[in-house]
């Protein structure tokens, strides 16, 4: 455990010291949210949405900001690839288990307040929050996301020899599982097949849960919302953690 | 049986159809400081990877402080201090962060953990910079912070893969004399690599040099040295070809080789000997446009050896990539 709280400690004072990535990656969800919240407002109504539009996309914005954060502090262990550092970690009498689990919760912690900044923005912008339990609940569901998607990021960059696949990744993996999410949209209004697509995708599960937590009401039972992406998670842990013990310097 | 620190059996790496390590066998005492010398290429940062678990041999054996590098991998790890070839430190953190991780990873309780970094940041004269980002500091002194980390956990091994290069003259110096007290009063053994020749000379008590991945001498400096056959005359002249001639019929002379622009005479009493060859040279006519007679280094032994020189434009080269890796943040 204290292996585990180690790296930890190193993912975030590392974050905690580069304010202009704590900032740049606010940028796009704070755009997104109020392009596309204020845009689209007037326009968009949503049945039983109380809060509109708006309120309806704050919980996909802040899903977005801890999907980005986690995938990015997963896949940084190119970088300590490159630059030798994860070599100090490897040489150590430690299992990478704990290596990896160390880096997961990391990640997960930093994308945790990356999405907590998100809401902090939204109340100032006028989001009313159900009920405490309930943003403990998305809290919960923010933790989540953020632990299997440092996870599988660390999955990826176990896989991969440099940064060169970074654009790839981003294009290819990172901005479909958002896009998919019903983050921005109910999945209901999407046509069959592509529904099927968007229940195939983890993070829908975490963004309803999110807007239960936040909202009080989802299209999806949050139950079932919190047990399939509990479930993806564990999958997610193995998978990294099972990719990482191969991992090549 | 004798307990060694290190032993060699076999040691094989082979990437794809290239083979990097071939072969490699010996014993390194405890308390002993072993040089690894050998040109760019050589193996040694494979071989040293081998012993530190950090990659698997292909075929061979080894053991680092009597466990099995392939079956004990943990308790060589524990035994074992490493400074690598290329940089390793977090640069987002402070030489004490760094140090600090380190000192957790290798689980060293917490009311030791403190007293030691600082210890150690003292010995290295990195204390007064402890609290500064990595990223600020200078070549030298990463180096030296690589160093004192590699020593936090105490070791019984410390391998130490081209621990100066592309450090100043001072800085060398200063390294060396460290390298040298702490073999000395912690009896750590210290196993490293390198293509300075003085630096193996002053530094190993045994060398083993090595080129394409095979160990083509082993002993100590010393021994190395007389196998090139006591001192060394280097003459430059336009005629080699023919200065060769008349000097190998010579008396005293233990070898004889001709290089590019140079030949090169190995025999004991150059001093008594140097008069004679001039004279020698002067009477056949052959123009003698430099000479020189000097102890023979572990460069002549290379040369000896390989028949190769290890180019000082390969090591500068080197430092300037390893120069431009640390630059690339
Ligand atoms: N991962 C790898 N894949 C393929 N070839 C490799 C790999 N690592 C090393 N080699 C090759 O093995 C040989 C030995 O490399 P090594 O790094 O051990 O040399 P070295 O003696 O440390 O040289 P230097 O003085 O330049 O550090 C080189 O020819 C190198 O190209
Ligand atoms: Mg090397």
């Amino acid at each position: 455990m204290d292996i585990v709280y180690t790296l930890w400690l190193r993912s975030v004072k590392r974050y905690t010291r580069s304010k202009s990535r704590m900032v740049g990656s606010l940028g796009m969800p704070v755009f997104l949210l109020l392009v596309l919240g204020f845009g689209l407002n007037s326009v968009v109504a949503i049945p039983g949405m109380e809060q509109g539009y708006i309120g309806f996309i704050i919980p996909g914005i802040i899903s977005m900001s801890v999907l980005f954060t986690s995938m990015f502090a997963g896949i940084e262990i190119i970088w300590d690839k490159q630059f030798g550092f994860l070599k100090e970690t490897l040489v150590a009498p430690v299992s990478r288990l704990e290596i990896m689990l160390g880096q997961t919760f990391g990640g997960a912690t930093t994308a945790v307040i990356q999405g907590l900044m998100i809401f902090v923005l939204s109340l100032l912008i006028g989001l009313e929050i159900s009920s405490i339990p309930g943003f403990l609940i998305a809290i919960v569901f923010m933790m989540l996301i953020g632990i299997s998607f440092t996870a599988f990021g660390i999955a990826i960059a176990s896989r991969m020899e440099d940064m060169h696949g970074f654009q790839l990744i981003i294009n290819f993996v990172i901005f479909p599982i958002f896009g998919l999410s019903g983050a921005l949209f109910p999945i209901e209004s999407l046509p069959g097949w592509v529904r099927y697509l968007a229940l195939l995708d983890p993070l829908t599960y975490g963004v309803e849960g999110i807007r239960y937590g936040l909202l009080g009401s989802s299209h999806i039972d949050p139950a079932i919302c919190f047990v399939i992406l509990s479930g993806f998670t564990i999958l997610m842990v193995g998978f990294g953690s099972y990719l990482f013990r191969k991992i090549n310097i | 049986m004798k307990m060694y620190a290190i032993t060699v059996k076999d040691l094989t790496k082979k990437f794809g159809d290239f083979t990097a390590v071939n072969n490699l066998s010996f014993d390194i005492e405890k308390g002993e400081v072993f040089g690894l010398l050998g040109p760019n290429g050589a193996g040694k940062s494979t071989t040293m990877a081998m012993l530190s678990t950090m990659l698997k041999p292909s075929s061979g054996q080894a053991w680092v402080n009597g466990y099995d590098i392939l079956k004990n991998e943990d308790e060589v790890r524990k035994s074992i201090g490493i400074v690598f070839q290329d940089p390793s430190l977090d640069e987002e953190l402070t030489a004490y962060e760094n140090m600090d991780f380190h000192a957790r990873l290798y689980r060293i309780p917490k009311k030791d953990r403190q007293k030691k970094i600082i210890e150690l940041l003292q010995l290295v004269e990195l204390d007064e910079k402890k609290d500064n980002l990595v990223k600020t500091y200078s070549g030298g002194m990463r180096r030296r912070l690589e160093i004192a980390r590699g020593l936090l956990h105490e070791p019984k091994v410390l391998f130490l893969d081209e621990p100066t290069l592309g450090l100043d003259p001072q800085t060398r110096n200063h390294l060396w004399d460290y390298i040298d007290r702490l073999n000395q009063e912690k009896g750590i053994t210290i196993i490293l690599t390198t293509h300075y020749m003085e630096e193996a000379d002053k530094l190993c008590h045994r060398i083993a040099i090595i080129d394409k991945g095979q160990i083509i001498a082993l002993d100590t400096s010393e021994k190395l040295k007389n196998d090139v056959g006591g001192d060394i005359i280097t003459i430059v002249s336009s005629e080699k070809d023919s200065l060769y001639s008349v000097v190998i019929s010579l008396p005293g002379i233990s070898n004889i080789e001709v290089h590019d622009s140079s030949i090169t005479i190995g025999l004991h009493n150059a001093e008594k000997h140097v008069a004679q060859i001039v004279n020698v040279a002067s009477e056949c006519g052959i123009p003698i446009d430099s000479i020189s007679i000097h102890k023979p280094t572990l460069e002549d032994v290379f040369l000896h050896f390989t028949g190769r020189t290890i180019r000082e434009e390969e090591a500068s080269g080197k430092e300037q990539m390893r120069m431009m890796h640390r630059n690339r943040k």
